[in-house]
């Protein structure tokens, strides 16, 4: 241990996971560390021991849920976007190797007080229940204009201006309805609140584009998940740094983060001693989230909080079509919240639980101190709930970027329903370690046969 | 007509007890003195091995990476593995203690069907021999795991051992194939 490392990476959640193995692909004498005794900190898919240990200490998981290893429930509700940026880095670092993934068999969407399968085209517009005869053909012009945009051809412009005209300019142009804006803007471009609305609708636009060219690639829903668990995608990203030498510690207690007289990183303390390295990248909770002070300096903040109820269910989602897996939108305006409820469901044919078990997470940002309250409208649409794990977890922002100290701290995991944001973050990240923009090349394989 | 089969097979002892220069041999038909630590590049290595005429097995080989250094093997590691080489090295008793709590995880974590053979590698160092044979096969025996003596060093035991462990996978497969109704696994 008196070796020194360019960079000590504290905690194996995903984000910290892909900036590892990327580290380590770029040549980093990479020292990876966790305090769990598990992969992923607030990342990982647990098994019913490591579940019921966290949420109900004391209690053993009941035997009529079968095999705890059987199980790999996710502590964070997300999927991964077909034609994302996690699936880039995926295929790029050649980690897809390691892993094996399903579609999400359903998109779906709650409007007055139902819940309809989420349009994605003018094909699937015209059939949706979710509109009137008029309104299906106003729709359908404008998935039309979306789809014929080119940025080079004004002739398909039809007088919008994306980077200047705001998306409610766009909307009343076309003659849509609050309740058609609110599954567009929600349940496609995946706007967490309205917001959007009175910005320029490029990224709209964008996003829109993204959610219908992932949809088109495997058909049932934008969305692809790893066999086993989201917890395999930290595992696959530490197997790729550890193959290009990284070291990995697990189980282990980080007493200190150690700076010099001007503040700057020096090492980390654990087990009372101190590993030295250049620079240290680790998520929130390694640097006094939560706390007063008094066990490290605090260098993160809080900007908000998430509530999250892990259900286990024995029937699919109702009125679903029985999908084996999908995800449910709760705009907020349809609630009267500011923030959408979200439902993500996955189950046995993704090897995340047993056979006939149904896993979904209901999640919002929470807006009043009465979170569980918050959540009722998606706990109603699931039916009876047999076990439920509930958690308000604080998000956190580092204080600062890193540039005085060399101390890189990356960002709790928000209530998007997609990785999106967190490879916005793994980017964030990479930019202030080493100075220059995370670019993508193709890794070279060894091809061996 | 000839069927090829692709296994998962995963390589657990001691470190320095030779698992890559194990694999190196198997793969390349190499071996090197001064071989360090596992830094690789590779996601795994595969070679293929000829077990009858209408018989091949391509294994796909998955090393350490040297994640079980400090007890940070991830679950992903035993996933889906159908063969693992559990090594120990027969100059150091040690190393078959560490052989046994690595067969132990393995009978914890991977599938139940996961065929197993613990190697004592070394085997041109017989001279300082710690490990006598019989102790490991009586324990290898007791446990029904498969057992050789193998030499990265100089090849002896290598391609035989990996030869063997294809089979019950194989045996395994026909059975599930040949009776409708029971999937076969898939490989």
């Amino acid at each position: 241990m008196d070796e020194e490392y360019d960079v000590i990476v504290l905690g194996t959640g995903l984000t910290e996971c892909t900036l590892s193995g990327l580290l380590s692909v770029e040549g980093k004498k990479v020292l990876h560390m966790d305090r769990n005794d598990y992969y992923g900190g607030d990342s990982a898919s647990l098994n019913l021991t490591q579940l019921y240990r966290k949420f109900r200490p004391g209690q053993e998981p009941p035997s009529e849920l079968g095999r705890d290893r059987d199980y790999a429930v996710d502590l964070i509700p997300k999927f991964i976007i077909a034609s994302g940026e996690l699936t880039k880095i995926l295929v790029h670092t050649d980690v897809t190797r390691y892993l094996e993934f399903k579609q999400i068999a359903g998109s779906f969407v709650y409007r007055d007080g139902r819940i309809s399968k989420v349009p994605s085209t003018e094909m699937e517009a015209v059939k949706s229940p979710l509109m009137g005869l008029f309104e299906k053909r106003r729709a359908k012009k404008f998935f039309e204009f979306l789809q014929g945009w080119k940025d080079d051809d004004p002739a398909t412009h039809q007088g919008i201006d994306l980077d200047k005209d705001s998306m409610k300019t766009v909307y009343e142009k076309f003659g849509l309805e609050p309740g058609t804006q609110d599954f567009i803007g929600h349940a496609m471009a995946l706007y967490l609140e309205d917001d959007y609305i009175t910005k320029p609708a490029r990224p709209a636009y964008d996003r829109i584009v993204l959610y219908t060219s992932s949809m088109a690639r495997y058909g049932k829903s934008p969305y692809i998940y790893p066999l086993y668990g989201l917890g395999e995608l930290p595992q696959s990203f530490a197997r790729l740094s550890a193959i290009y030498g990284g070291t990995y510690m697990l189980d282990k207690q980080i007493e200190a983060i150690v700076t010099d007289s001007d503040g700057k990183f020096v090492g980390v303390t654990s087990a009372g001693e101190t590993v030295k390295a250049k620079q240290v990248i680790g998520d929130p909770s390694y640097f006094g989230a939560g706390g007063d002070g008094k066990a490290g300096k605090v260098r993160v903040v809080e900007t908000g909080k998430v509530v999250r109820a892990i259900c286990i269910l024995k029937h699919p989602i109702p009125s679903t079509d029985d999908s084996d897996s999908c995800q449910i939108i709760i705009p907020q305006n349809q609630v009267n919240r500011r923030n959408d409820i979200y439902i993500a469901m996955v189950s046995a044919t993704h090897n995340v639980c047993a056979k006939d078990i149904y896993v979904a997470i209901v999640s919002t940002i929470v807006e009043t101190d009465n979170p569980h309250h918050e959540i009722v409208p998606g706990l109603n649409l699931l039916g009876p709930i047999h076990e439920q794990f509930l958690t308000v977890t604080p998000l956190y922002t580092p204080t600062s970027d890193g540039a005085a100290d060399n101390i890189f701290i990356t960002r709790s995991y928000d209530a998007t329903s997609h990785f999106e944001t967190v490879v916005e973050d793994v980017q964030d990240v990479w930019k202030r370690v080493m100075g220059s923009d995370l670019v993508l090349k193709k890794r070279e394989v060894e091809v061996q046969e | 007509m000839s069927k090829q089969y692709q296994f998962k097979l995963v390589l657990l002892g001691e470190s320095a007890v030779g698992k890559s220069s194990l694999v190196l041999r198997f793969v390349k038909d190499q071996f090197d003195d001064y071989r360090e630590s596992t830094i690789g590049g590779a996601a795994f290595l595969t070679q293929t091995v000829t077990l009858d005429e209408q018989t091949t097995v391509k294994f796909e080989i998955w090393d350490t990476a040297g994640q079980e250094r400090y007890k940070s093997l991830a679950p992903m590691y035993y996933r889906n593995a159908n063969c693992a080489v559990v090594l120990y090295d027969i100059t150091s008793s040690a190393t078959l203690e560490k052989a046994r709590s690595w067969i132990r995880e393995l009978q914890r974590q991977a599938d139940p069907s996961i065929v197993i053979a613990l190697c004592g590698n070394k085997s041109d160092l017989a001279a300082r021999r710690q490990v006598t044979e019989e102790e490991a096969k009586k324990y290898a025996e007791e446990e029904g795991l498969m057992w050789a003596e193998t030499s990265a060093k100089s090849g002896e035991g290598v391609t035989e051992i990996f030869t063997a462990i294809g089979r019950p996978g194989v045996d395994l497969n026909k059975q599930a194939t040949a009776q409708p109704g029971q999937e076969a696994c898939n490989c």
